[in-house]
Formats: structure tokens, sequence, C-alpha cells
């Protein structure tokens, strides 16, 4: 009995590293696993492309929309969004008799801008930016209304409202027409394209996750004889798990690299004819990228990802191979 | 050092592996496992492995009741012993230096410790010269010897064998033999099964049999 304490505690000094001996080596097989699942990759350097192609695209496409969505945004925020009601004089009005009254207007304290813009002037300038002032030039007589611009000192929409009533109400008045219709329209098709794209990302995501998992499966096939004859000679389930882990890893962080470098080259390429477009209405916008930090998030990001698909491959998959 | 009392196995199909196996192996003790193929000689070493678990009756290596060591504590006792296999299980997508340090990778020695260990191990099996060449380019003998230098490698004080022998000739095989008795000298136990009786007989050490699960011979201790 006293030898076979005696040999049990040989055997416990025998087997037993110290805390400091354990964590040096815990690291050195974190270094070893990464590097060898790194080399791995790359020794494959087709289908690992592969992978990153796919990761990459299914990243860049929501990312890219919305850097498309974010410049939309910044174009329309420099957009008037100030709500303007057009009142449109009826036929009789002579333009006396119309700036008297946008004078009248412009004396009341719900009103803080008025502009009056005769039929000729409008005639002028709808000829001049239209391009049609042959067609209008051939008109006998000038179809358009004397107009008033009015700009309401409150921004309330029953406010709004209400002064839309009062002035049409006038009987100079043919029409007044509050011009802010089609901005919010454009803010609820944006906060749409918005909710669209967020799905899209979401379902991309899902997609790379599975993606990277059956591609971990697969590893992990593949390497099913070493799997069990490591598990015979003693190795953890964390020992085995490592390498997977960090294949994962590196699919997510190359794919991440793929997408931040795609959507730079979608910007890229679309970066003239926006200039272009922009300077043609006089704007001087400039095309938002994704800038450094973002793109390093984007990849840190993949690599998150590439973890997930391999923890969901090494959980469902690993736990099956045992020797048998 | 590895004792069995009473043991039964019985597969989930209804075949009976082993039928109240009780047998004691001592300390520094060399034992033969023989008998036809299907008499039980791997069931009996997968135990021991905690590839499996006994249907009835205890298995205890070096002290420790094996059904008291539950899944997350086998690699642990895995580490403890040493195995050889008959089709060798080398990785052959790495030479022969990285096969024989998997052991030492995993319980995690340093790597200066490892190199040392790994070429005093491939030395002891008369292998130090073929540290880097891949496992394919050896004969069948020598793959053998570089899973011997691997299940040494972590000085097991068990070192377990199923069918070491089973494809070589008979001048290489009493050499793989003569290997394991020199390993058993310096303190290790050492179980080997085998079905080369003339072999066997030869070494005059004990030798266990099993028959359709039954021990018909060396039982006891």
């Amino acid at each position: 009995m006293s030898s076979r304490a005696n040999n049990r505690r040989e055997g416990a000094v025998q087997s037993t590293t110290s805390f400091s001996d354990r964590y040096k080596s815990w690291l050195q097989h974190h270094r070893l696993s990464a590097a060898d699942s790194l080399s791995r990759v790359i020794d494959n350097p087709l289908s690992s492309l592969m992978t990153w192609l796919v990761v990459g695209i299914a990243l860049a496409l929501p990312v890219g929309l919305s850097v498309a969505l974010d410049n939309a945004r910044e174009v329309s925020s420099r957009l008037d969004s100030t709500a303007r009601l057009s009142l449109f004089m009826a036929d009789k009005t002579t333009a006396g008799d119309a700036a008297a009254y946008a004078d009248a207007l412009a004396e009341r304290d719900d009103i803080a801008d008025v502009v009056f813009l005769s039929r000729d002037d409008a005639l002028t300038e709808f000829s001049q930016l239209s391009g049609f002032s042959d067609v209008l030039d051939s008109l006998d007589d000038n179809p358009l209304p004397h107009v008033i611009l009015v700009e309401p000192a409150s921004t309330d929409a029953d406010d709004i409202a209400v002064l839309q009533a009062q002035v049409q109400a006038d009987a100079q008045v043919a029409q007044a027409v509050l011009d802010m219709a089609w901005l919010q329209r454009l803010n609820r098709l944006m906060e749409l394209s918005r909710r669209l794209v967020q799905a899209l990302g979401a379902l991309l995501l899902l997609g790379v996750v599975l993606i990277l998992g059956n591609t971990i499966r697969l590893a992990i096939e593949n390497r099913r004889d070493e799997i069990v004859i490591t598990k015979l000679i003693g190795a953890s389930n964390g020992f085995v798990r490592r390498p997977f882990l960090y294949t994962g890893l590196w699919f997510g962080v190359g794919g991440g690299v793929i997408a931040a470098l795609l959507v730079a080259i979608a910007l890229w390429f679309v970066d003239g004819p926006v200039q272009a477009l922009a300077s043609s209405y006089g704007s001087d916008f400039q095309l938002g990228g994704l800038g450094l930090m973002n793109s390093l998030n984007l990849v840190f990001f993949g690599g998150l990802l590439g973890l997930a698909g391999a923890w969901l491959a090494v959980s469902r998959h690993l736990g099956d191979i045992e020797p048998r | 050092m590895i004792e069995f009392e009473r043991v039964s196995k019985r597969y989930a199909e209804g075949h009976d592996a082993l039928r109240e196996v009780s047998v004691t192996i001592e300390k520094d003790d060399m034992v033969f496992l023989t008998g036809h193929s299907g008499a039980g000689k791997s069931t009996l070493m997968r135990l021991i492995m905690l590839m499996e678990r006994p249907t009835r009756g205890r298995v205890s290596v070096d002290g420790v009741d094996l059904s008291r060591v539950g899944r997350a504590r086998i690699p642990a006792h895995r580490r403890n012993i040493g195995v050889v296999f008959q089709n060798h299980q080398l990785l052959f997508d790495r030479p022969v230096f990285d096969n024989v340090a998997l052991p030492l990778l995993i319980a995690g020695y340093d790597h200066r410790e490892v190199g040392r260990r790994v070429r005093a191990s491939l030395d002891k099996v008369g292998l130090l010269s073929k540290e880097r060449a891949m496992p394919i380019t050896l004969s069948g003998g020598e793959q053998q010897r570089v899973g011997i230098a691997r299940a040494v490698v972590g000085r097991p004080k068990i070192l377990l064998a199923d069918e070491p022998t089973g494809n070589l000739d008979p001048a290489l095989s009493a050499e793989i033999m003569a290997l394991f008795e020199a390993f058993n000298q310096v303190g290790v136990t050492v179980l080997i099964a085998s079905h080369d009786l003339a072999l066997i007989s030869r070494l005059h050490h004990r030798i266990l049999t099993l028959r359709e699960g039954q021990l018909v011979g060396g039982e006891g201790h």
C-alpha cells in the first residue's frame, strides 16, 4: 500500500508542470497553431482565394450599399429642407396686385420670408433652365401665373397647414402648394433603403458564417485521421480545436481585407462620374469612403465572423471524432 | 500497475468482448497478451486507454479507478500511457521529428526540451539520422520504430503495443521486441498484444491468453 502511494506521488510529480510553464506552452501552441493554419491557408492559394472572395463579396455588398446610402444622406442633408409654400396667383391678378399682396404677406408674423416671381420673370427663368426656349417663344402668350414663394416662420407641420389654408382662402390665390412633400418622400425612401440594406446585410452575414463553417467542416474531415491520432496520444479538445479556429480567423480576416478593397475600388470606379454630376449641379460634393479606421474595423469584423463560423463547425463536428 | 477486477464488456450489438476478466500487471512487468483475433485483446487495450468503458467490473491504472476519470480528464490519463499501433498511425504530412515531438507538444514542453527529448528518443530506436525524413520514405520497420519513439518520448510509465510486429518479418520483429525489452529494463511497464506465439514464447515473459473474451492462461497474480 505504501509503495503504491509512493508511486502515485512520483507519478504526480512526473506529469505535473508548473503553472507558468503551462501558460508558456499554451502561448507556444497558440503561436504554432496560428502559423501552421496560416501556412495551410497559403499553401492552397486557389481554394483559399475563392473562400476569401466569397467572404469578401458577401461583406462588401452591404458595406458598399451602406456607404452609398451615407453619401445619399449627405447629399439630401445639403438640400434646403425648410418647408416652402408656392402660391400660384389667379389668372386675372395683375403684376401690381400680386406684388402688393406679397408685400402684405411679408408683414405677417407667421411668415419668415417672401419672394415674388412675376409671370414674365418665371418665363425667362424657365426657358433658360429647361432648354425649351424655342417652344416657349412660339407661344402667343405667357401660360405661367405669377408665383409667390412663402417661407413660413414655424417649422411645425400643423402651423404650416393652417397658414396654407388661410392663404388658399384669399381670392388672389389660385392654389397654395406645399413643396416639402417630395423631401419627406425622399427621406422615407432612404429609410426604407437603409432597412433593406440592414436586412440584406444580416442575411449575408449569416451566409458568411455558414460558408466558413462549412469550409472548416471540410478541413476537419480532411484531417480526421490526424485528429484521432492526436486524441489517442492525449490531446485535449482545446488542443485539437485551436488550429481550426485559427483557420477560420484567417479566412475571415482575408475576406475582410478583400471586402475593404472591393469597396475602395468601387468608390474609385464611380468617383469620376459622381464628381462630374456634382459639378453640373454646381456642388462641391465629395464622395465619402470607408476611411482607414472603418476598413480596419471591417477586417476585424471579418475575423470575428470567421471565428464564429469555425466555432460553429468545431463544436458540431469535432466532438463526433473520437478514437474508435 | 494495471488491474482488472471481474471486467466484462458487452458491445451494443450484444457481442461479449470480455467476460469476467481479472488480472493484475505489476509495475515494471513486461506482459504479452495473445489469442485469436476477436478474442478480446483490442478491447482490453481500449479499456486501459479509456476508448471504451467496461459494462461491469473495475479497471485501475496506476492506482486510479478509471470509472472516476471523467471525459475532461481522459486526455491527461492518455498522456501517461505510451501507445504503439500496428499500422504505426504516423502523420504523413510532417517529418519524423514532428511526429515524435507531438506528445511533448500536447503535454506542453518547452521547445528546447522537446528537441533534446525527441533526439534522445530517436537515438534509442536508432533513427537519429532520419529526423528530417518524411515517414513515407521510411521502410515498415523504420516507421514502426518512429511509432515507438513517439510512444516513449513522454517517458510514460506504461507502454501499450497492439500487434506492433504485425507487418514485419521475423528479424525485424525480434529487433522491435528487443527495443520493448530495453524500455522495460529502465522501469516501463509494458503490455504487448501479439498473436506471434513463436516469437513471444522465446522471450520468457508472462503471457496472458484470451479465448472468446475469457482469460485462459497467465491470469491471477
